[in-house]
């Protein structure tokens, strides 16, 4: 199968790849809100549930380097936010003192960096699920079909278009007289290259426009007759419900934990 | 290369649990009135035409060009789906986008989706159907309504929707008020402007290509007004909002405080914001601008009137 450098799906044996998608689904959903819901000043249960997720990742065979990196890659909104610690909130942490300038950490602050936590566990739910795995999931906790039917459509797409767009972006590479040569001005003005992009962009939607009819008779052909039908959901094993209950007991305890000592 | 991240995704962490919650109730609603009625205007077609064009607006962010140094514009695509779509599939393809961004490629946070549907899915398609559709009365089926209703539309959005995302911030007791909407707007005016002129570039080849994509505003689907008129609601709504949440942001917090809000949740539901002025940021400046904005609303709204009033007299 054509595997794309887009999808983050990597394939291995680990017991968190075998686990049932709609139980990560849900877990990783779980883990998040606990993150959310557990107090700033709460830190100890921040550790655990850091701890939690190294687990998790190095279980997963994915390693917890390639989680970094891609949680690297998805927050720059984190280092945008850093002087926030310095500017909000009442509890103080600690103070850093550089010169005539004294910064005091609040704990309000440091709690935006939770969102390192819950991106870990975004990561490996996408990492360690397939895609279909994922739409199963979804309906299991009750998205729409026809939603998911569209998700799954969009899947099957995008990696289509998206090569569509690399060949567009491609050719104006190659049509657009860039030049190594020093003083040699690649494009005309800003504007300029804005309408060309703005027309590439409207060629790539005239192109997913003409598809999705070529698509919608192609499916008319096998007997499509407008309802989303997908495959019935695989039973939940008694494993299954046990992973799924001793995780969220867990992420409940250590909540109920940080609630009931710091709350 | 991965499509570009931006910094209207707002991640898990930076909203509130119980801003995250209201945001999603509110988008999983719109998101479910939307697909009904798309299963009714569309029917059995709808599911490939909206699978493959999500596919495709997420692709066509892709596309950029240089502007300067190391940044480039790209495309967010709410206005553009709004105006070849239509508000209610526009709707649902943006709904794909997000929720495929959020769920496998992390832009933005599985709890703040809601949020960020909110923002990009709702927020920016009633504005840009709401200014494309009045632009277009305006100019009463000339083709310069489409180009300049398709600027004002992209521009538009993104900066309506930018401040959306900084009020949830400010509720969230994230960065105080006067801190996210300057910061937010400001830099969505810049990033708006990039999204104008792709749109336009985009319109003009599919105008000169395919003129008979552009149905509406020509032909106004059913239940366009509802639309329209959500549209002034949010744009008008935000716009007053905004300049006093930054120049009043204990304006907000008495407002939780008279509801009774911040006794009603022991967890931190609604954060004091302290009276905290941040050095550097003159937001008497920015709160001008966002006047500046208000007003040409205002004035916008005026015009509109005034040309609905002559139509129908004439």
């Amino acid at each position: 199968m054509h595997v794309h450098f887009l999808d983050p799906y990597r394939p291995r044996t680990s017991p968190v790849h075998v686990l049932d998608g709609r139980v990560k689904f849900v877990l990783t959903v779980a883990f998040i809100l606990t993150a959310s819901l557990t107090p700033v000043t709460a830190w100890p249960v921040y550790i655990l549930l850091f701890a939690l997720m190294l687990s998790v990742e190095i279980l997963s065979g994915l390693g917890v380097g390639y989680v970094l990196k891609r949680a690297l890659l998805a927050l720059p909104f984190v280092l945008a936010a850093f002087p926030v610690i310095f500017t909000n909130g009442e509890t103080a942490l600690f103070s850093l003192s550089i010169g005539s300038w004294t910064l005091i950490a609040h704990a309000e602050g440091l709690a935006r960096f939770v969102s390192v936590l819950s991106v870990q566990a975004a990561i490996v739910m996408a990492s360690s699920t397939p895609f279909p795995e994922l739409l199963q999931a979804m309906r299991a906790v009750g998205i729409p079909r026809l939603l998911v039917g569209m998700f799954g459509l969009m899947w099957r797409y995008l990696f289509v278009l998206v090569d569509e767009a690399l060949r567009l972006m491609g050719a104006r590479a190659a049509r657009s007289g860039q030049s190594t040569e020093s003083g040699h001005r690649y494009g005309r003005s800003v504007l300029w290259r804005a309408r060309v992009t703005g027309g590439m962009a409207g060629n790539l939607f005239l192109r997913a426009f003409e598809r999705s009819d070529r698509i919608y008779v192609a499916m008319l052909s096998r007997g499509y007759d407008g309802e989303v039908r997908l495959l019935p959901l695989p039973p939940m094993t008694g494993a299954t419900w046990g992973a799924l209950v001793a995780g969220l007991a867990l992420l409940g305890l250590l909540l109920s934990f940080g609630i009931l000592f710091w709350g | 290369m991965v499509a570009p991240v931006q910094p209207m995704h707002i991640p898990d962490g930076f909203l509130s649990t119980l801003v995250s919650v209201v945001f999603w109730v509110v988008s999983a609603i719109a998101v479910a009135y939307a697909l009904r009625r798309v299963d009714k205007d569309l029917g059995e077609r709808q599911v490939p035409l909206m699978g493959v064009l999500a596919a495709a607006i997420f692709a066509g962010q892709m596309l950029n060009f240089s502007i300067t140094g190391g940044t480039s514009g790209h495309l967010l695509g709410a206005a553009l789906a709004t105006i070849l779509l239509g508000p209610w599939a526009a709707v649902i393809v943006l709904t794909s986008v997000v929720s495929i961004q959020a769920l496998i490629f992390q832009d933005g946070g599985l709890l703040a989706l809601g949020a960020n549907l909110f923002n990009m899915a709702v927020v920016g398609v009633t504005v840009s159907y709401f200014v494309y559709t009045s632009i277009q009365k305006l100019a009463r089926g000339k083709s310069w309504g489409v180009f300049v209703g398709g600027a004002a539309a992209a521009w538009l959005s993104i900066v309506i929707a930018s401040l959306a995302a900084a009020l949830e911030l400010a509720f969230s007791g994230t960065t105080p008020a006067n801190i996210s909407v300057p910061a937010m707007g400001g830099i969505h005016m810049l990033i708006g402007i990039g999204e104008g002129l792709i749109t336009v570039g985009a319109l003009a080849f599919l105008y000169a290509a395919r003129r008979d994509l552009f149905q509406i505003g020509e032909t106004a689907p059913k239940g366009g007004a509802a639309v329209w008129t959500f549209g002034l609601v949010i744009a008008l709504a935000l716009a007053i909002l905004s300049p006093l949440a930054s120049a009043h942001p204990d304006g907000l917090e008495w407002v939780a405080g008279q509801k009774g809000f911040l006794e009603a949740a022991r967890a931190p539901l609604y954060k004091v914001i302290p009276d905290y002025a941040f050095p550097g940021i003159n937001n008497k400046a920015f709160a001008t601008i966002i006047a500046g904005i208000l007003g040409t609303l205002l004035v916008f709204g005026v015009a509109l009137g005034v040309a609905c009033w002559r139509r129908k007299k004439a």
